[in-house]
């Protein structure tokens, strides 16, 4: 090809606008790659973090001595040397790129830190023991050592030809099991007994305040109140010998400083030897771990355990929501569709509700904050619970106060996906009714909504994968890091409308934000993350093919 | 007629009977149908505008000027007219208190001037007052100059007693400083003016006598024995130069600065941090020419002081620094409002806010800080003598010239709030210039509130202009490529995928950005800048290279699917731009491009910065942008462009002039309603960035937005409060502000849509 036929030929690329069109389909390409990146990354991470890690141990030259590392590799990366060298450290190598590793090396109490950075050219040695073990405490983070003793009351066990790790593992079971009927003592039946009291406290209370003077009604209640302690009194030695039992066992271990560190097994919640495992026993492991992460409650301020409560809470809350929404956006719907003159006024209803669904969701939680909080839960509590005053029963953030905020937040998505739907409905099938003499009202019940029943489950749908996604305005109306109960439980009257609830998107912010080892619950974060796309994404899917399937079926029904 | 019906009864039916029963039931169910569907939707409705009316009835007391309601009104016992030397009133407004010039102390119930007790404050001294003055309002510490060359100080506290469920007050007079008056040391002479300056170190008593001004330092020494009492140590006694005709002095509670007035207006200001060698700074005179001073006190803090004049004007001035580090007295503020000479200036005890009283018997009510003239009202016919007010702003007591004692309720909420507290730019006490600032609490309480929404405002903004940067092209040129070109099939991949990218919730954007993105983009910061070239010109490559290979492998892929065949392009570039990153580091910015920026450019880098704040907020605008271009582009009608097409033009030529001109309504309405969202979003910010209220477009810096804001200091702030309110002024903005967007947005997409169908 000659030179000049080249340059007309890139002048018409040029002016046929290929590029243009090019560029406009690059934006397309990024959108779906940050989020397919987005999704992808989250899943990485959310699902990663059950997976039991290998654990190295790392001869580490720090620049004064040789020291061993035991621990996890959280994060590799490569970074200029000049950055390492400038935050002082002496690096053995004059690469211009220094692959640098983040080190989880647990034991907090002996080391005062959860992680540690090693650059790879001053790793003398690595290697992979398989009597490593890896604890999971309630206190102080993970444990990574090697065992060299297990004790009973403080003395070493017989333990006959058993290896240690058997024996440990034997006795940790038993101490899991002890763990469960302290934990079902304290939360189930104290926390019954506490509940009680707590209302036979604001009955007297009440009594007081109406002036009652007749003894024989606090008789009453101080009687219960008896009988509520001594049962109190019973529980209570059933779990100091409990408490006595979980208390006999605990290990000794070598960590990586060489000390020997004393470990009580009522403090492990997990043992095992990363290195030593098989792929099966890892896959069980996993499982294990996630189902313990999705059905466990959270410890060590939220970054530790599993988010039980949060899920819950999300739940109760959406529900909740859903049956306030759902009518309303309904009616709503059906009145500017069906019933309202289609003039000015119902034009400028139409596009408010519109514009609604873009005003900013603090606003409503602002709106929920001052309006159901403080004046109508206010006057609930100066109208019904005057005896726990001042401490606010309604009046102060709770799960029915959000649950009313969102729906509100989420009114305008029901009422739009309803319209859509019944605008869809061809009109012969509204006037083949009314025709053959049914009444407005039956045509609408009988044959309308029955149609538009798919759209308005799109609406739900949209409004519930809304809400279980909002996060601001329900720190304004209830949601906390850590709620003392459920909203739901087996005290009656079982459900506890006026109660702060813990929520998945609030549970991300506060532990990623606002807890103490930032670092330490990251994992957990990711993890968290992962279930609250995984829902929203199943919800939203499932919108899309409700409705796609509507628009099909529409379809063919006008074409007729 | 009647024949015919027998033969054709099977053919005509029956005329319906509309009186049976059934029917009645059936059409009283529509009606009540009909009317629960209409209340329905109008409590929807009214719902929606509930919001609006609650938040607006939230913000407008805020704007609401003060009130005066009159309680009683009597005249002192005893006949004892201009005998008063102060006033002061207990936390409660219940039980007030009045010092006569014979060193008698009346303690009575404010509201009926009852006498609760009596104190002589002279008995057994030999002595006379020659002057007196409040030193600390909050502690209730009051003291006495006297002709003995002494001062005596003294407290005044209460404390309650219940008895036969009754609430009782008891008064209570003590002395800080011991029973004994504190001997300045100067033998017997009158004190005619003094200043106390008292902090938990000392206490510095200024004096002036006829032999001239003079500054006295004492040392806290705490007894051994009880720790409640105090001795002071004399630490330093020097004489000031002569000064004429004082009036008034004011030392600063934390023994720092003296301001001296005389009887022309002129404060002298000296700077005592050094007790033993007082240093003169400046002389000062705010007063217009022909004009008195009247009073002259501090400001709650001991910051400000305010000096009133008889032509009712009040000049608050206080120390600035200028560039030099030299502290100047500056007039900041002037208030006029009084119209009369004003005879007496007292100021709030927890807020920057006083009142002044005048001769014409009205209570002028100011705040400093928002620039307020609150209200002026007529309390009596006479000259008002004293005032004083209740710790909580909410009662005032002031006594006449004829001896008449007028109790009035005050009503001033939220003095602190006006448009140009709010809007404008505030000197606020110690700044060395007016600005913008955002501080709604501290700790200690004569902190002076700023509540300025602009710096917050300006965030939300920057935010958004930074998020729209990244959203705006990538949303519209994907909507364009989408609706235009893009193959069917594919679409219907790329929507869902689009609607999925709009309910992803915020707060794992903002938890992503912030944890995972920043540190990310701090450690790759060359790759990210690399990516904005690198990414478009792989795209134009890859344009090109296509348009060279020939048609055999070109026709393998069908038309439309540009997008899917950039995906791996896209991947490949940014990849290459971040691997490249530390090599580009260390060649260009020294190892270190933080470091380089901060050090080379000056420039603060945060680590959650405008650019995080760009890509991810950009990310939550994207869907919603691109849905409604998308609607709009594909909704233009296709024979407009097959006009356009088979007048020979190329698919580039006729989108640019057919099909984008009739949708840039709808372009321009997606771009609002993503404005919008970008203007409201919370979690993102509030996660992604440092939160601090700074007013600076930087890239590489933070912001705090209006909502962030809102949803972090609103459940911390007390409840109709000032601050309270003005966080829902915010809440309030932002409401207006994206209805107004959107609904323009939705006006135009409605229009758009009637076009369209026309055509």
């Amino acid at each position: 090809m000659s030179d000049q036929a080249n340059r007309s030929s890139f002048k018409s690329f040029m002016s046929s606008g290929q590029p243009w069109v090019w560029m406009n389909a690059g934006a397309v390409a990024v959108s779906m790659i940050m989020v397919a990146g987005l999704l992808f990354l989250i899943a990485i991470r959310g699902l990663g973090h059950f997976w039991p890690k290998t654990v190295y141990e790392i001869e580490y030259d720090n620049g004064t001595n040789i020291v061993q590392i035991v621990g996890e590799r959280v994060e590799t990366e490569e970074v200029p040397r000049k950055r390492i060298v400038e935050s002082g450290i002496r690096v053995d190598s004059d690469k211009d790129l220094i692959e640098r590793s983040l080190i989880k090396v647990g034991i907090r109490e002996v080391l005062g830190v959860d992680f540690m950075l090693t650059v790879a050219p001053n790793e003398r040695s690595v290697r992979t023991p398989e009597d490593v073990v890896v604890l999971e405490r309630t206190q102080w983070g993970n444990f990574y050592g090697y065992l060299t003793d297990v004790k009973e009351d403080g003395e070493t066990a017989d333990v006959g030809d058993a290896k240690l790790w058997d024996e440990l593992e034997r006795r940790l079971h038993r101490v899991t099991e002890l763990r469960e009927q302290i934990e079902d003592i304290e939360k189930n039946k104290i926390g019954s007994i506490n509940f009680q009291l707590e209302k036979l406290r604001l009955k007297r209370r009440g009594l007081e305040l109406r002036g009652v003077t007749e003894q024989r009604s606090y008789d009453l209640i101080s009687a219960r109140q008896d009988e509520y302690t001594r049962d109190y009194e019973v529980l209570k030695a059933e779990l100091d010998a409990l408490y006595r039992d979980i208390a006999r066992d605990s290990i000794t271990a070598r960590v990586m400083t060489g000390d020997e560190v004393e470990i009580k097994l009522a403090n492990v919640v997990k043992a095992y030897q990363p290195n030593a495992m098989s792929l099966v026993a890892k896959v069980v492991f996993y499982i294990k771990t996630f189902w313990g992460f999705i059905s466990d409650d959270p410890r060590e301020a939220n970054t530790e355990g599993g988010i039980f409560p949060a899920i819950f809470g999300t739940v109760i809350m959406v529900l909740l929501m859903s049956i306030i929404v759902t009518p309303f956006g309904v009616v709503a719907a059906i009145y500017l569709r069906e019933y309202a003159h289609q003039g000015l006024i119902t034009r400028l209803v139409r596009i408010s509700v519109n514009n609604l669904a873009g005003v900013p969701s603090i606003v409503y939680g602002v709106f929920g904050l001052g309006f159901f909080v403080y004046v109508v839960g206010g006057t609930i509590d100066q109208l019904f619970y005057q005896e726990a005053l001042p401490s606010p029963t309604f009046g102060s953030g709770g799960v029915l106060w959000a649950s009313l905020t969102l729906a509100l937040l989420t009114v305008p998505v029901v009422i739009v996906a309803t319209e859509e739907g019944l605008a869809r409905i061809p009109r012969s099938v509204r006037e083949g009714s009314l025709a053959l003499g049914a009444t407005k009202a039956e045509t609408l019940w009988r044959t309308v909504l029955p149609m538009a029943s798919p759209a308005m489950m799109t609406g739900l749908i949209l409004a519930v994968a809304r809400a279980a996604g909002e996060v601001a305005p329900l720190m304004l109306v209830g949601a906390v890091k850590l709620a003392p109960s459920l909203p739901v439980d087996m005290n009656a009257p079982f459900v506890h409308l006026e109660r702060k609830f813990m929520h998945l998107g609030f549970h991300i912010y506060d532990v990623g934000f606002q807890s103490p080892n930032v670092e330490a619950a990251r994992p957990l974060v990711y993890a968290t993350a992962l279930i609250l796309v995984v829902v929203i994404v199943v919800l939203n899917l499932s919108a899309i093919y409700i409705r796609n399937h509507l628009r099909e079926k529409y379809r063919s029904l006008e074409q007729h | 007629m009647s024949q015919e019906t027998g033969s054709t009864k099977s053919l005509i039916p029956e005329p319906l009977e509309f009186n049976t029963q059934l029917w009645k039931r059936r059409s009283i169910r529509d009606f009540l149908a009909r009317n629960f569907v209409g209340a329905g939707g109008i409590a929807v409705i009214g719902s929606i505008i509930l919001i609006f009316v609650f938040l607006f009835a939230v913000v407008f007391p805020l704007f609401k000027g003060a009130a005066l309601y009159p309680v009683s009104s009597y005249s002192l016992p005893d006949a004892a007219v201009g005998d008063s030397l102060l006033y002061s009133t207990e936390e409660q407004a219940e039980v007030s208190m009045r010092l006569d010039s014979s060193g008698v102390v009346h303690f009575f119930y404010t509201d009926t001037g009852t006498l609760v007790q009596k104190f002589d404050l002279l008995a057994g001294l030999n002595a006379k007052i020659s002057s007196w003055k409040h030193v600390d309002t909050e502690r209730n510490i009051l003291a006495l100059g006297l002709d003995t060359g002494q001062i005596l100080i003294f407290r005044h506290s209460y404390t309650l007693r219940y008895a036969d469920d009754r609430r009782t007050i008891i008064p209570r007079i003590s002395y800080p400083y011991g029973e004994e008056p504190i001997d300045l040391g100067i033998g017997r002479q009158a004190v005619d003016h003094f200043a106390i300056g008292d902090n938990e170190d000392g206490l510095t008593i200024f004096a002036y006598t006829r032999e001239g001004p003079r500054l006295v330092d004492y040392a806290k020494v705490f007894s051994f024995l009880d720790e409640d009492e105090i001795v002071l140590e004399l630490a330093s006694q020097v004489s000031l130069p002569y000064v004429d005709r004082p009036m008034n002095a004011l030392l600063s509670p934390e023994r720092q600065w003296l301001y001296l007035l005389n009887d022309e207006g002129v404060i002298s200001l000296y700077d005592i941090r050094s007790a033993e060698t007082p240093v003169h700074i400046e002389d000062v005179q705010p007063l217009d020419a022909g004009s008195r001073p009247t009073a002259f006190e501090f400001l709650i803090g001991g910051i400000s002081v305010l000096l009133a004049d008889d032509q009712g004007d009040v000049h608050q001035l206080f120390l600035v620094r200028d560039e030099d580090g030299n502290q100047h007295l500056t007039e900041i503020r002037r208030f006029s409002g009084a119209t009369a000479k004003i005879s007496g200036l007292v100021a709030e005890q927890l807020r920057k806010g006083f009142l002044v009283t005048d001769d014409a018997g009205q209570v002028s009510v100011f705040h400093t800080t928002a620039s307020r003239h609150l209200l002026t009202e007529k309390i009596a016919d006479h000259a008002l003598l004293h005032l004083s007010i209740a710790p909580r702003s909410d009662k005032i007591v002031a006594e006449d010239s004829t001896g008449q004692l007028h109790v009035w309720k005050l009503d001033n909420e939220h003095p602190e709030a006006s448009f140009s507290s709010i809007w404008g730019k505030v000197w606020y006490e110690s700044y060395p210039e007016p600005d913008y600032v955002w501080q709604s609490s501290s700790a200690s309480s004569d902190f002076e509130p700023k509540f300025s929404l602009t710096p917050l405002t300006f965030g939300t903004f920057k935010a958004a202009f930074y998020a729209m940067l990244l959203a705006m092209p990538l949303a519209i040129f994907g909507a364009i490529f989408t609706a235009y070109f893009m193959a069917p099939k594919m679409r219907g991949i790329v929507k869902p995928t689009i609607e999925i990218m709009e309910a992803l919730p915020t707060v794992i954007l903002g938890f992503l950005a912030g944890l995972w993105l920043a540190p990310f983009v701090e450690s790759h910061l060359p790759g990210i800048f690399v990516c904005l070239l690198v990414i478009p010109a792989g795209m134009f490559v890859a344009s090109l290279a296509w348009w060279i290979l020939p048609d055999r492998i070109k026709l393998l892929v069908p038309e439309g699917w540009q997008a899917a065949l950039l995906i791996p392009v896209v991947i490949l570039c940014t990849w290459m731009a971040l691997a490249f990153s530390p090599w580009m580091e260390n060649v260009f910015f020294g190892g270190n491009m933080r470091i380089w920026i901060t050090d080379t450019l000056g420039i603060g880098y945060d680590q959650r910065n405008s650019i995080i704040i760009g890509i991810a907020m950009g990310f939550a605008v994207i869907p919603t942008i691109f849905s409604i271009a998308e609607d709009a582009v594909f909704s233009v009608p296709k024979h407009l462009t097959s006009g356009s097409l088979a007048l020979g033009a190329t698919p580039w030529q006729s989108l640019v002039h057919v099909v984008l001109p009739s949708a840039s309504p709808g372009i321009f309405s997606a771009t609002m309603i993503g404005l919008g969202r970008a203007v409201g979003e919370t979690m993102i910010v509030l996660m992604a960035t440092g939160n601090t209220p700074v007013m600076d477009f930087s890239i590489f810096e933070g912001m705090r937005t209006l909502s962030a804001n809102v949803a972090v200091e609103l459940p911390e702030s007390e409840v109709n409060s000032t601050h309270f309110r003005i966080l829902f002024l915010a809440a309030l903005v932002l409401f207006v502000f994206t209805f107004f967007f959107n609904t323009i947005a939705e006006i135009v997409r409605q229009r758009l849509r009637e076009k369209y169908s026309t055509l």
